[in-house]
């Protein structure tokens, strides 16, 4: 990005809070979400899962079903491509189990029929037998010698020889001489942690509505994250032509990393296949915790060296992640991220992807990141404590900052830590007292941002509106960022921007709305789309005025002569040239294709206040404050809702939220009311600073701002409750049971 | 195995149907009245994006079998706006961008109308109680909440 094409102030638009273009319709019941959609003829589809955590399937015997009144066609993992390999191997058995199933709820089966009803009475009909295989699902425990092992040769070249196959990936990282610098430490502090398995818990379950014919094309309505990236596997799943799969994305009721995969599409559309007919799949509750993408558990191992002046020596750190039964639990990135808010000269990270009897893992809101600061941060904490500093004076001392050479390897740009930091030890939160019982928490968190392949179009009307189409699904409340964007560029009215989530076939690919990038990458599309349809603007009136396009430049919507020299003529507004579009050479669309690379990287600072009983164990966060580097906000109020929202899933992964699993492999809490997200009354007002660093990677300086709020929560709470109650919890989540045990365990001494 | 026959109204209008008994409310009000406003999040009561109004009390229509709806009223998120005039809460949703994602918000203002109905002044605790059965994962509720109270508010002005 060249740097005059920098803005960083004069802003009109970017910057205020319009209401959302989308708004009427979400709060009247009128957007389409996945299982919103109908075709006539439809048919309902069940999927039939395995109930245990590991088996032999030895026999599926679909006579009965298929022998039902109203059912119209069964598929098994026969009806799907063969010979698929990487990836695409792991998510066709990820989706239809091929000999063996790997977890408790892998679908073996599936099932087409005229209504519900006959679809899930059919899906008890078809029988399955099994013969059962020894499981593991812990992680540690998946690592020993002797575990069952889950598949032999998952494992790729990076793990190192010796380890045991359920080790299916490797990372190492890091800088300097880590022994040294923990010899030039007054105090060293190394503990173990534990998280448990979370799930994204976004409220609507996957939904979609599959037609494909014996001709090989085929339409796909869908919630999803990234639906170019559905035509990608699911075309690759059925053996289709990726172009003859047009794939529309629905309004999309959460997803939170979990919809940037596919799970029910295929089937839908094999069923659809085989029967001729559209097939509606839907999810229940039950098979979203079961069967889709909760994020890794972890067991880590963090050692910290400080001096007496708080500055850090050196930071190892141990990162195991287990991602259920197929490789991808994000252990690089856990152990890229942990120690990335600290300019340290002796740095080392390793992290195992570990295999195990549960559901593949699937991207988490910045994936792997918040449990590697819930132990890093913690053992900062602990530090601070026992050598008597201030929590934030000591972060500050050894921040990153532009030029710090990062954990993970590359030098930092212009970053916004220290300026978190800044403005939370400036916050009257931080100052403010406490009541007895209760303890104050402080962590940072990192986030890379993506940036991203992005293909963005802008038509303009006749009347001198614009229609904005990109492919970056709208999963809270984007289309009004864009169409601030775009309103800022062409310097007309905000609500003369019309955005649409485009299908598959109108716009060049579009990678999953992910990374946080949706802002920067598609915002930075929309910017240059809009400057390449400014262009072809000047372009019409130079030729109107009989003057050099470069004469021409455009001025509050309306082209103007550049300068006294270029002559002397009126501003033409835009609706002017517009309704002469067609006669002075067409259409005019702006467009921009690209893969921008400039994702300015992000930090957070939160601060929160927790109160612990000691007779139950319950822990209550009275006062949650969120500070975070937005680089440039583009509607204010919406970025405060990615910090809100994300502090308000840290939350539950702090106290609440968890994978059980029984003896047997089965998941124990697969309905909301075990498996417990926070609730309005859970939950205290979180207040929230938007601090503005310009990434000079977008035109504007937009930092991705969705996943960085998730990544201090876990720490901050740990540390807080660590300050309540007096005793340091290692495990998460800090259930009530978890807190009374450690608090037992203190009395006792 | 046989329908039933149901009579009831929806947002004030006669309303029949055919539904199998095993049939929720809300999947005659999604699959048969092709009324989607209201979401199935779980399907075992505990999410409340599937919140409506029976004779004006107000339930999750998971829970509720269609056959149950038989001579009742049956109030839901589509008949909340008055044509083209969008209910003080609705606008005070979209003014404070307390929806996110939006899969949640039809369920949590009929849960809101049908408190404010009740409790034209309630305070924060008693707002966040009441919509305790309704569950966000986008926004932390601090939106949610701050829109509630200020609608009760001008809603209690305007009166």
């Amino acid at each position: 990005m060249a740097l005059d094409s920098l803005k960083s102030e004069g802003f009109k638009q970017v910057g205020t809070r319009p209401d959302r273009p989308d708004g009427f319709d979400k709060v009247t019941g009128r957007a389409k979400f996945g299982a919103d959609a109908t075709a006539p003829g439809m048919l309902h589809a069940a999927i039939v899962r395995s109930p245990h955590a590991h088996a032999r399937i030895t026999r599926i015997d679909t006579s009965k079903a298929e022998a039902l009144t109203g059912v119209k066609g069964v598929v098994t993992r026969a009806d799907f491509a063969t010979g698929l390999k990487g990836e695409n191997w792991n998510i066709l058995e990820n989706v239809m189990a091929g000999d063996t199933a790997l977890y408790d709820g892998h679908a073996v089966a599936a099932v087409a029929a005229t209504s519900p009803l006959i679809a899930r009475d059919a899906a008890k009909l078809i029988e399955v037998e099994y013969e059962i295989l020894p499981h593991v699902t812990d992680v540690d425990e998946a690592m020993a010698e002797g575990a069952p092992v889950i598949r032999e040769g998952a494992a790729d070249k990076s793990v190192p020889p010796g380890l045991h196959p359920n080790v299916v990936r490797y990372h190492e990282s890091g800088h300097g001489d880590v022994d040294k610098g923990f010899a030039e430490a007054d105090l060293v502090i190394e503990d173990h942690f534990r998280t448990e398995a979370t799930h994204q818990g976004y409220i609507e379950p996957h939904a979609c509505l599959a037609t494909l014919g014996g001709d090989g094309k085929g339409e796909l309505w869908c919630c999803t994250q990234g639906h170019w990236n559905v035509q990608k596997i699911c075309s690759a799943l059925l053996g289709l032509e990726t172009s003859q799969l047009r794939v529309t994305a629905s309004e999309i009721g959460g997803g939170f990393g979990g919809k940037t995969t596919v799970f029910i599409e295929p089937v839908a559309l094999a069923l659809s296949r085989k029967t001729n007919k559209p097939v509606k799949l839907v999810m229940s509750r039950s098979e979203v915790f079961r069967a889709t993408g909760p994020t890794s558990s972890t067991s880590m191992d963090v050692k910290i060296g400080m001096k007496k002046d708080g500055t850090i020596t050196a930071a190892q750190g141990v990162f195991r992640l287990q991602g259920g039964a197929f490789p991808g639990a994000p252990c690089e990135f856990t152990a890229m991220c942990a120690f990335a808010p600290y300019a340290l000269k002796n740095v080392h990270q390793v992290g195992y992807d570990v295999i195990a009897n549960r559901p593949k893992q699937a991207a988490y809101r910045a994936p792997g990141s918040p449990m590697a600061a819930f132990a890093v941060e913690s053992v900062i904490d602990e530090l601070c404590g026992q050598l008597g500093l201030d929590p934030i004076e000591t972060r500050l001392k050894n921040a990153s900052k532009r030029g710090t050479k990062a954990s993970f390897g590359p030098t930092f740009d212009q970053i916004g830590l220290v300026e978190t930091l800044e403005a939370a030890k400036a916050h009257p939160h931080y100052s403010a007292p406490l009541k007895p019982g209760q303890g104050r928490g402080i962590s940072c968190g990192f986030w890379f941002n993506h940036g991203g392949e992005t293909a963005v179009s802008l038509a303009l009307s006749e009347d001198g509106t614009a229609q904005l189409a990109v492919g970056t699904p709208d999963i809270g409340g984007s289309r009004a960022s864009m169409a601030l964007m775009a309103a800022e560029e062409l310097g007309i009215p905000y609500e003369n921007i019309r955005v649409t989530i485009a299908d598959t076939a109108t716009l060049g690919y579009n990678e999953v709305s992910h990374g946080s990038r949706v802002t920067y990458a598609s915002g930075l599309a929309t910017i240059e789309a809009a400057r390449d349809a400014v262009k072809k603007l000047c372009a019409r009136a130079a030729a109107k005025w009989g003057i050099p396009e470069d004469a021409v430049k455009w001025e509050n919507g309306c082209a103007v002569p550049s300068g006294p020299n270029a002559g002397d003529f009126d501003p033409l507004p835009i609706d002017q040239i517009t309704k002469r579009m067609g006669a002075t050479g067409g259409p005019i669309v702006g467009h921009f294709e690209a893969t921008p690379e400039g994702a300015g990287v992000s930090f957070a600072t939160h601060i929160v206040d927790a109160e612990v009983d000691p007779e139950t164990g319950k822990t209550s966060v009275v006062r949650y404050t969120v500070v975070q580097d937005a680089g440039k906000a583009i509607h204010p109020t919406y970025v405060e809702g990615q910090f809100q929202g994300g502090a308000a899933q840290g939350i539950g992964w702090a106290l609440n939220e968890e994978y059980i699993y029984g003896e047997d492999g089965r998941l124990q809490n697969a309905v909301f009311l075990d498996y417990r997200i926070p609730v309005a009354s859970d939950l205290p007002m979180i207040d929230t600073v938007i601090v503005e660093v310009p990434n000079p990677g977008h035109p504007y300086g937009v930092r991705g701002v969705g996943e960085t709020s998730i990544c201090p929560p876990l720490a901050a709470i740990a540390n807080a409750v660590s300050a309540a109650a007096g005793v340091r919890l290692h495990e998460l989540p800090m259930s009530p049971p978890r807190i009374l045990t450690a608090l037992e365990k203190q009395r006792d001494g | 195995m046989s329908k039933m026959h149901i009579t009831t109204t929806v947002n004030g209008d006669d309303v029949e149907f055919l539904c199998d008994p095993r049939e929720t409310l809300l999947d005659v009000l999604r699959d048969r009245l092709g009324l989607t406003g209201a979401k199935e999040g779980c399907g075992t009561g505990d999410c409340g994006a599937c919140s409506v109004t029976l004779d004006g009390r107000l339930v999750c229509s998971c829970l509720v079998l269609g056959a149950e709806a038989e001579g009742k009223r049956i109030g839901t998120i589509e008949g909340m706006a008055k044509g083209e005039d969008l209910h003080p809460l609705q606008k005070k949703f979209i003014e404070h961008a307390a929806l996110q994602c939006g899969i949640c918000t039809p369920g949590i203002l009929v849960a809101t109308e049908a408190l404010l109905k009740k409790n034209p002044d309630p305070s924060e605790t008693e707002v966040r109680y009441w919509l305790a059965g309704n569950l966000c994962r986008c926004t932390g509720y601090d939106k949610i909440i701050r829109a509630v109270l200020e609608t009760a508010a001008d809603m209690r002005e305007a009166s």
